[in-house]
């Protein structure tokens, strides 16, 4: 089964949960009072789910478009999941755990701190080796950033680890 | 009209908005021409800086010109690099590469900024004859119409989407309904779907979605294949930046053709500066005669100038539907609603009459924001090219970190980041599949304002009757169920005749 229609299964799948909760979990949580409205925070969702399993289903059982070889050869550039073994999946891959790893040290590390080890390791990651250039770069351009969203936006960011502000 | 020109002028051309001005075009100009950076996520990006001006006007102003600059700088990289960063600029690359293979660039790149500047100052003109038109019929709709209008918002965004993914299209824009029901609902305050988790309480933000969907796939694009995008070199110097009186004279027309029918194709919901751009040049290439027809795709002067002209026509021209009824029609012009929600205005029939200024101030920093294109940046395009050789190991890391500031500094809180770097893994899986996006983010951004005008118009009559009662809502949706079924009824009569089984035509 080709991507897409996994990805409308699992959409289908998601429009029942939500149906579920929707049409058997809402409505008797509603107060006395509301329930004479015509309209309950649970209809609009309600036609949702109902619809959302219809297009569900249409995208799951209409017969695959044939593609032209004009479009294949226009979409070389394009990307395309079944080559995804020639890709850099490993760079990707480590490049979101970073950005997970950045997320979850942003607080106690700091914005600077955090910065300059996010965009300096980001660069490692892609094959960068020249730390004597990477670092400085990304020191100031975190410092930079810093100053224009603390300074010039007015947004605080917590520049330095947590125990020491 | 004057008045209301005199109050824009009033309101855009202080020192400060002026710069928002010059600043919006350079920064879209500079990031649009980066390859894998669209103008949608370019905007998602600047919002939290717009948003941080705390004044409409100015962030408005600001944001427009990111967009105008980033569509100029998208063909930019067209002409130069023949790697479009803007789906609207791939037209461009088909005869602004040859010319700029030809020793043409400099040339090449005056007859785009020209083509952009004309299509988007006649874009502009047209927008301030039809917005406030269009805004004094729009103050007869009531909810229900409201209502129906954005169903027939959503069906076209689906039916454009193109042969065989209106059902994608519109699996996508019902996803974006359900994300926005997610939190509480301004029916009752009663929290919904939440999972009992306090961050949903509120709802997805929408600038977390924004980069979601689009800065963080196209970023890891670009890890993934570092072929996508890859600089070919364009050591071709770019000098010469003239054209001929009889060039001139020869684009005239497709300039006025194309900025009149880019602009049109613009207001409709769904199809933007890309399908504009495209039917653009496939007119002109059908009504050029001979030996001009053959130089189409060699680096003709008129096949350069129809999609520019037309893209930047269909830009303006998109903003028709956000400013006058409040239903953005493309992806960018939804993330434009997003932030001026944010910044407490809400588009629609009433910005015209209730804040004239934010109105009028938008429309006359369109002719500012193109002036600036052509007049300043056009002499920095050398200058500017050169950052296209920055290397991916210090590009990536910026684009992510960009993605990541974006949601956080609106929200200030990790747990954004979580949900931004998960939402953003689901939406590269759905680009893989070939799921459009953007109608999941009109979706998203559409839901809430949807399900308050269908709640008024059931309150007010007392249940569905409000279709059958309001003949202008019925006509809606029947156009709303014509614009779904009827490309999905042809692509089943298409596929039916390749398989021998339909007769007739």
């Amino acid at each position: 089964m080709a991507l897409d229609r996994w990805i409308a299964l699992v959409f289908v799948a998601l429009c029942c949960v939500y149906g579920y909760a929707a049409f058997f979990t809402m409505d008797h949580l509603l107060p006395a009072i509301l329930q004479r409205n015509p309209i309950w925070p649970s209809t609009f969702p309600k036609i949702l789910s109902v619809l959302g399993v219809i297009v569900g289903l249409v995208v799951l059982f209409s017969p695959k478009a044939k593609t032209d070889a004009a479009e294949a050869s226009v979409a070389a550039d394009a990307i395309d999941h079944r080559r995804l073994g020639e890709y850099n999946l490993g760079q990707a891959l480590v490049l979101l755990g970073l950005m997970v790893a950045y997320a979850l040290a942003l607080r106690p590390v700091g914005f600077l701190g955090s910065t300059v080890l996010f965009l300096a390791l980001g660069g490692f990651i892609l094959g960068e080796r020249k730390i004597q250039i990477l670092i400085p770069v990304a020191a100031v351009a975190a410092g930079s950033i810093w100053y224009l969203v603390q300074e010039v936006l007015g947004i605080f960011l917590r520049p330095w680890p947590a125990f020491l502000i | 009209m004057l008045e209301g020109l005199l109050l824009g002028l009033a309101a855009a051309v202080t020192p400060f908005n002026l710069v928002m001005v010059v600043l919006g075009c350079v920064i879209g100009t500079v990031i649009g021409m980066l390859p894998g950076l669209g103008p949608m996520s370019i905007i998602a990006i600047m919002i939290p800086v717009a948003i941080g001006l705390g004044d409409p006007t100015a962030a408005l102003i600001l944001l427009s010109g990111v967009y105008y600059g980033a569509i100029f700088g998208g063909s930019t990289s067209s002409i130069l690099l023949n790697a479009p960063g803007v789906a609207g600029t791939v037209a461009t690359s088909f005869d602004g590469y040859p010319m700029a293979q030809k020793g043409q660039a400099g040339k090449a790149l005056t007859i785009a900024a020209i083509a952009s500047f004309a299509g988007g100052t006649i874009g502009a003109i047209l927008l301030m004859i039809f917005a406030p038109a269009l805004s004094s019929v729009a103050l007869l709709f009531h909810s229900a119409e409201y209502f129906a209008l954005m169903v027939v918002g959503l069906s076209a965004i689906a039916a454009f989407a193109g042969t065989g993914q209106v059902a994608k299209a519109l699996m996508m824009t019902i996803l974006g309904l359900i994300m926005g029901t997610v939190g509480e609902g301004a029916l009752s305050n009663m929290p919904r779907f939440t999972f009992g988790l306090m961050e949903l309480q509120s709802g997805f933000s929408f600038i977390t979605l924004a980069m979601a969907m689009f800065a963080l796939p196209e970023a890891l694009f670009l890890v993934l294949n570092p072929a996508r995008g890859a600089q070919s070199g364009s050591g071709a110097a770019i000098k010469d930046l003239r054209i001929t009186k009889d060039e001139a004279r020869k684009i005239a027309p497709v300039i006025g053709r194309q900025s009149l029918q880019g602009f049109f194709i613009g207001v409709l919901p769904g199809a933007g500066a890309t399908i504009a751009s495209f039917l653009g040049y496939a007119v002109e290439r059908n009504i050029a005669k001979g030996e001009e027809q053959a130089e189409f795709g060699k680096g003709s002067i008129k096949g350069l100038a129809a999609p520019e002209s037309a893209n930047n026509a269909a830009c303006t021209g998109s903003f028709v539907p956000l400013l006058t009824l409040g239903i953005p029609g493309s992806g960018t012009t939804a993330i434009l609603l997003g932030a001026l929600i944010a910044l407490n205005v809400t588009p629609g029939p009433r910005l015209m009459t209730d804040e004239p200024d934010v109105f009028w101030a938008v429309i006359i920093s369109m002719y500012i924001g193109n002036l600036v294109l052509l007049i300043l940046n056009l002499p920095l395009i050398p200058y500017i090219a050169k950052l296209l050789t920055i290397p991916r190991a210090y590009l990536i890391p910026f684009i992510l970190f960009f993605t990541l500031m974006g949601s956080y500094i609106g929200q200030n809180n990790a747990t954004e980041l979580l949900i931004l770097v998960g939402f953003g893994v689901v939406a590269t899986i759905l680009r893989f599949a070939d799921y459009p996006l953007a109608p999941l983010l009109i979706g998203f951004i559409l839901g809430t304002m949807m399900e308050d005008n269908f709640a008024r118009a059931m309150q007010l009559y007392r249940g569905f009757g409000f279709i059958l009662e309001r003949p202008m809502t019925l006509a809606l949706l029947i156009l709303a169920a014509a614009l779904v079924f009827v490309p999905a009824y042809r692509a089943r009569r298409a596929r039916l005749r390749q398989a021998g089984v339909a007769d007739g035509d």
